[in-house]
């Protein structure tokens, strides 16, 4: 009887122990192409004693700096970004992110309002393949599936992926089993700069209202940070463009007004915060440079370090002490940077 | 529900489940429930025609034996006292009463097909001879019609032939119709072959299911990783075709030969596989077509149980019908004798195959199709003593290299024919054709033209690989089943080639986002 099922079992093992190794070989690495990829999978690298958590797309991965919130007011915050990340994909984060530690503060950047579908498969991948597996990734994939996606794709991402074998690189070999740190608590940093010079003229919209879906997940994100005890701030992050119009400005505030929820708009504390759109953006006003996120994030600080719960922890020598690691990091990936920029006159790579 | 779903597994898995857990007695009922919510799955309104199908069929069969089991017992009962004349008088009357059945069966079902699957194509021609326009339906077919329709037919002829019994039945006799499996894309099953495993008890026995696996990891691999794979090309091939001359014409002729098999003969065999798993034999429909010596050969090898239904349901009783027999007749004493004789050979072949285009689709190259199938069978018929006699002298035409010289002459001729379903014209075919000829442009095979039909090297080389794999397999098919081949080897080379199976299909397989070919092509028949 033993003999009888040895082979099957030692079989299915093998295939499957091969089918994963495949799934591993297949997967895109993420390290010299869309490397934004990483950043759904270096959160729980971060996790565990956060004070404040970041959701939204891009620009609050680009715009704002843990690594300054940490040395100017000793606050542990982490952003949970990855690009085009839609608001039901924030609510997730947030769920997932409660699964490991209860921040204080929960900031949500309100650009993703405007998208109430998914965008695009890429953006979804992007979001959700780095999450690590639990009924909130479950549900967070299903909310976020649009056309002929599949969640069985996302459970066996050798299914989407499998066409991969024709265009594998030393990449898929190098980082079969481990990949290179991006973000900096989920900030991604870029040194460079192009300046604003003229923004695109604002389109008109047929309707400015926000969808019903949009407003939904609103809530939950609000009903979750109240049952959680958490402190809910919305913001609309320091990016110029795409066009952030009034029409969508007044809702949220009226929105955040009859929800007693603090609403800051980046945009209308230019002066405040300091940022230069001449010198403190990499690509013409979309994100912040490394001197803009410092900037923004110096002047959020403040404002952080009073909400309640939240502490300067720069006493805690444990956390001091990988707090130091990260600044080290950042220190090293600045000074990489900007001598790509002295040398080519541009930032080819982030590390 | 597509046999390349996710859907289609979690179904599968879940019936298979149930099936071995529920007391035996329930194993039939189960499988007619979810043959049902399979063919649902495609749209529930479509279930319609097939109960319609079930229905008529069933009733039919059921009524016709009434007749017959009545005529049995009154003959029985009457043995001595009625005569010969009265015997036979008593049959002929119960004979039309039960024809009379049949006709109104084949009318209702033959006509729903003529109206959802034909109307269009009648409408357009008559639009077209008449300088008219009479606009056009909007049915939409439903999935395998031709398939379950012929198949649920050939058992109501059967029956009218007292070939066996009727089915009283009416739920076994609406799963012999609905069994998910075959539904949509056959083979065309007999019901005295089918009922005999179909609504039997099965024990779990795991030799079913490892064979069963067998051969839907096989069917899968014809399907996803050549099929699907060349679909590109052949789409690329043929959408503008006039961009594309010469070589590429053979390359057309290639590709969709192994795109057309993959996909067919995969569909079967994961037909076959999944009723395996069932402890149910449906019959075969391939018999290594490829390997082919002329069209005649071919016909027998490949969609044997549609060409069976033609040549049991039609081509018969055509040719022995009482105008032709009369025509023939007539022909012999006014025509010739030889041309009589061969008159009813001559009209029912080219009735079985203007229906066999049709049944492909409702579009002239299909008639056209059939057609050019038509003449090539009826010449090679009438020259079969040249052939004869030709090897007879040749000496070289009974070696081993004539035979591959003729399997390599009719892969290429059925492919000329078979390009029709992808030119879809008859006259861009020949002209296509023509074109290998007039502008070969076999420079195309050397300037990486064919790296831009949606096909990069690698794909190529996964399709020529896996064409390699399917020639062995056939090669060793030609020697003893395969399975039994399998049987034979040790267990560790049949555990590596089964996980070399599944690996090549998920590695290589076109599916997913960025290929759309899932659909069988004959799903659509």
């Amino acid at each position: 009887m033993k003999i009888k099922w040895l082979r099957p079992l030692l079989f299915a093992v093998l295939l499957l122990l091969t089918l994963w190794l495949l799934q591993r070989l297949t997967m895109p690495k993420y390290i010299h192409e869309n490397e934004e990829g990483v950043l759904a999978a270096e959160y729980y690298d971060n996790a565990g004693d956060n004070d404040i958590l970041f959701i939204g797309d891009c620009e609050v991965y680009s715009n704002f700096s843990p690594i300054t919130l940490w040395k100017d007011y000793g606050i542990t915050s982490v952003i949970r970004g990855t690009p085009q990340q839609m608001i039901w994909q924030s609510y997730y984060m947030l769920e997932d992110t409660l699964r490991y530690e209860t921040p204080k503060v929960v900031v949500f950047n309100v650009y993703s309002m405007c998208y109430d579908k998914s965008e695009s498969e890429a953006y979804n991948r992007l979001a959700l393949d780095g999450l690590r597996w639990s009924k909130v990734k479950a549900d967070a994939v299903r909310a976020s599936m649009e056309g002929k996606e599949t969640f069985a794709s996302y459970l066996f991402p050798l299914l989407r992926f499998h066409s991969r074998w024709k265009e594998l690189e030393k990449d898929d070999f190098t980082y079969l089993f481990r990949s290179e740190q991006l973000s900096h608590n989920g900030y991604v940093m870029r040194v460079d700069t192009k300046p604003v010079t003229t923004l695109p003229q604002p389109i008109p919209l047929a309707d400015y209202r926000y969808s019903d879906t949009c407003w939904g997940w609103l809530d939950k994100i609000r009903d979750c940070c109240k049952e959680h005890g958490i402190s809910l701030i919305l913001i609309k992050s320091p990016s110029c463009y795409p066009t952030w119009y009034d029409e969508w400005d007044a809702q949220i505030a009226d929105y955040a007004a009859a929800n007693d929820l603090t609403y800051i708009n980046f945009l209308a504390h230019q002066e405040e915060t300091g940022i230069d759109y001449t010198t403190d953006t990499y690509d013409a006003g979309q994100h912040l440079n490394l001197s803009g996120a410092e900037k923004a994030s110096a002047w959020f600080g403040k404002i952080l370090a009073e909400q309640p719960g939240v502490l300067d922890r720069r006493s805690d020598d444990q956390i001091a002490s990988r707090w130091q690691e990260k600044i080290l990091f950042y220190e090293q990936m600045k000074a990489s940077q900007e001598k790509q920029l002295e040398e080519t006159g541009a930032v080819t790579s982030y590390r | 529900m597509s046999f390349v779903s996710f859907t289609f597994w979690g179904f599968l898995l879940l019936l298979l489940l149930l099936y071995y857990l529920l007391p035996k007695r329930f194993q039939w009922k189960l499988l007619l429930i979810g043959s049902l919510i399979f063919y649902a799955f495609a749209g529930p309104k479509y279930l319609i025609y097939i109960v319609i199908t079930i229905l008529s069929t069933w009733g039919a069969g059921v009524l016709m034996q009434k007749h017959y089991d009545a005529q049995d017992a009154y003959l029985k009962a009457n043995k001595t006292a009625l005569s010969r004349d009265e015997k036979k008088a008593y049959k002929a009357a119960v004979a039309k009463k039960a024809r009379l059945i049949l006709t109104g069966c084949l009318l209702l079902n033959l006509g729903i097909l003529a109206v959802i699957k034909y109307s269009n194509f009648f409408l357009e021609n008559v639009s077209a001879l008449f300088h008219a326009d009479l606009g056009r339906t909007s049915f939409l077919l439903p999935l395998g019609i031709s398939f379950f329709m012929f198949q649920s037919l050939g058992y109501a002829i059967d029956v009218y032939r007292r070939k066996y019994p009727a089915e009283k039945n009416l739920a076994k006799s609406a799963l012999f119709t609905s069994f998910f499996p075959q539904v949509i894309q056959g083979p065309i099953s007999r019901y005295d072959q089918l009922s005999q495993t179909l609504y039997a008890e099965h024990a779990f026995e795991i030799q079913n299911i490892k064979d069963g696996l067998w051969r839907i990891t096989w069917g899968y691999f014809k399907k996803l990783v050549i099929a699907d794979r060349l679909a590109p090309a052949v789409t690329a091939l043929t959408k503008s075709a006039g961009e594309y001359p010469g070589v590429y014409v053979v390359a057309t002729i290639i590709f969709y030969a192994l795109q057309i098999y993959g996909d067919f003969t995969g569909g079967i065999d994961i037909t076959i596989g999944v009723a395996r798993l069932f402890g149910i034999e449906v019959t075969e429909n391939f018999n290594r077509p490829f390997f082919s010596k002329n069209i005649a050969d071919y016909w027998r090898r490949w969609h044997i149980t549609m060409g069976s239904w033609f040549r049991d349901y039609l081509f018969y009783p055509v040719s022995l019908s009482k105008g032709v027999q009369k025509l023939s007749k007539w022909c012999k004493a006014h025509i010739g004798e030889n041309f009589g004789k061969k008159l009813p050979l001559y009209i029912s072949t080219i009735v079985v195959w203007l229906a066999t285009g049709l049944w492909h689709g409702a579009a002239w190259h299909f008639i056209v199709w059939g057609m050019v199938n038509c003449v090539i069978l009826l010449i090679s018929q009438e020259m079969t003593q040249l052939y004869q006699k030709f090897h007879e002298r040749f000496a070289f035409s009974n070696t081993k290299y004539w035979e591959w010289f003729m399997i390599v002459r009719t892969f290429f001729m059925m492919g000329m024919i078979r390009v029709l379903d992808v030119y879809q014209s008859g006259a861009l075919t020949a002209k296509m054709l023509f074109s290998i000829f007039t502008t070969p442009n076999w420079g195309a095979l050397f300037d990486r033209s064919f790296l831009s039909l949606g096909l990069s090297g690698a794909d190529y080389l996964v399709v020529f690989f896996g064409t390699l794999v399917i020639w062995i397999v056939a090669l060793i098919k030609g020697r003893k089943p395969v399975l039994s081949w399998l049987e034979e080897r040790p267990a560790g080379l049949r555990y590596l080639l089964f996980g070399l199976l599944v690996v090549s299909i998920l590695l290589f397989g076109a599916y997913g986002i960025g290929y759309d070919a899932s659909q069988f092509i004959y799903n659509q028949f």
